[in-house]
């Protein structure tokens, strides 16, 4: 369902403005969002000041400096914390992108960070990701093969394993499907984009002897055809893959096994 | 600790605009719907105008001065950007699913492509009739 406004428990006020770090000449103003399932309230907007001169340049730094210096509560994911674990995927200044290698200096005035739009928050920066991970799960994310197995290995050739460049980077950070208009609104039944372009991965793996099956269980108004090319999937991908492309691919295969 | 409740969760922000940035690529998209909802409303308008010419003059007088006033005009060209608009953005569509021009800087060119011809068009459409 279309969907244009915020829930009534889900409005943000405007929470508090902690102290600026003493003695800073290069500050720079973040907007955070903050709730916490403790004490009933609504969601807030909290500000903070780092000192650029004291901080390493990305988002990430920021987020944990801000952790370990001013205020302790504030909560979010991170790991590996150079773009390769997908874990501090959020909305930094209206795009959703990886805290770890989205630079300060790519962001014009005040940097605005919330949690992946239109996902129920766990906490802070934290959304609750179990759906689509079950939507992940739902495609068979792994080669399926009916012949016996081989003595050594599934072989591939070079130019079918060059078909799954631009495929296999996906670390499922969930900027894509977060970024989707149909993926906001129809989540319950649209696979999304990363979803989607994890299907394609094995739909187009030579070694895969599943094609037929995985091409039926999407030939489905909603689980494919909701995507409608809008492309902020591509353009918001912090890894620059292209699930748009994928889906493209994937309503292709579906009319050539028709015609 | 949980005391056994349901947790209430909020739900992240998403509006468009505000909270979600605008992309050529969205606001092309959103236009093509738009337009293909607001051309079905004008297509009443335009059988209601064919209507009027097969009842009486007189009907036919009073839709065709509501069509040509003031406020019927700006809404005739506007539903002739809407036609040359949904129709551009159309085959832009037509030439996704062959799975060509699907990169970001394609798609976006293509996306200007589609306003600025639509535009134009209009202007070519109402300086011939």
């Amino acid at each position: 369902m279309v969907q244009l406004t915020l829930p009534k428990n889900s409005k943000m006020r405007t929470g508090k403005t902690w102290p600026k770090p003493e003695g800073a000449k290069n500050l720079r103003k973040f907007s955070i969002y903050r709730w916490t399932p403790d004490d009933g309230e609504n969601p807030r907007v909290d500000t903070y000041f780092i000192d650029l001169d004291d901080c390493g340049p990305m988002v990430l730094d920021a987020l944990i400096k801000i952790k370990d210096e001013i205020d302790p509560t504030l909560t979010f994911r991170r790991s590996c914390r150079e773009g390769i674990c997908g874990s501090c995927a959020m909305n930094i200044d209206g795009i959703n992108t990886l805290a770890c290698i989205y630079g300060m200096d790519e962001v014009k005035g005040d940097i605005r960070v919330y949690p992946l739009p239109h996902m129920p928050v766990v906490r802070d920066l934290i959304p609750d990701l179990t759906h689509f991970y079950a939507q992940h799960a739902s495609i068979m994310p792994w080669l399926e093969t009916k012949t016996n197995r081989p003595a050594k290995e599934w072989k591939q050739s070079i130019e079918d394993r060059k078909k799954l460049d631009g495929l296999y980077e996906c670390v499922m950070c969930a900027s894509c499907s977060a970024a989707c208009p149909s993926y906001w609104w129809n989540s319950d039944r649209y696979l999304g984009p990363a979803a989607l372009l994890h299907a394609y991965r094995w739909i187009i793996d030579s070694r895969d002897e599943a094609t037929g099956e995985r091409l039926d269980d999407l030939e489905d108004p909603f689980k494919l055809y909701r995507c409608h090319t809008i492309m902020n999937c591509a353009k918001t991908c912090p890894k620059g893959l292209n699930p748009a492309k994928a889906i493209a691919e994937i309503k292709r295969m579906m009319v050539d096994r028709m015609v | 600790m949980s005391d056994g409740k349901k947790i209430e969760r909020p739900l992240s922000p998403f509006m468009l605009g505000p909270y979600y940035r605008l992309q050529l690529t969205s606001i092309t998209s959103i236009l093509t719907r738009i337009t293909g909802n607001a051309l079905a409303i004008s297509a009443v308008l335009f059988v209601w105008w064919l209507l009027a010419a097969a009842t009486s003059p007189e009907a036919f007088a009073r839709a065709d001065g509501i069509l040509t006033s003031f406020i019927g005009h700006i809404a005739l060209i506007l539903s002739l950007w809407g036609v040359w608009y949904h129709y551009l953005a159309g085959l832009r569509h037509l030439y996704w699913d062959t799975g060509r021009g699907l990169d970001i800087p394609t798609a976006e060119k293509l996306g200007w492509a589609v306003i600025v011809g639509s535009v134009v068009l209009t202007i070519v459409t109402i300086i011939v009739i």
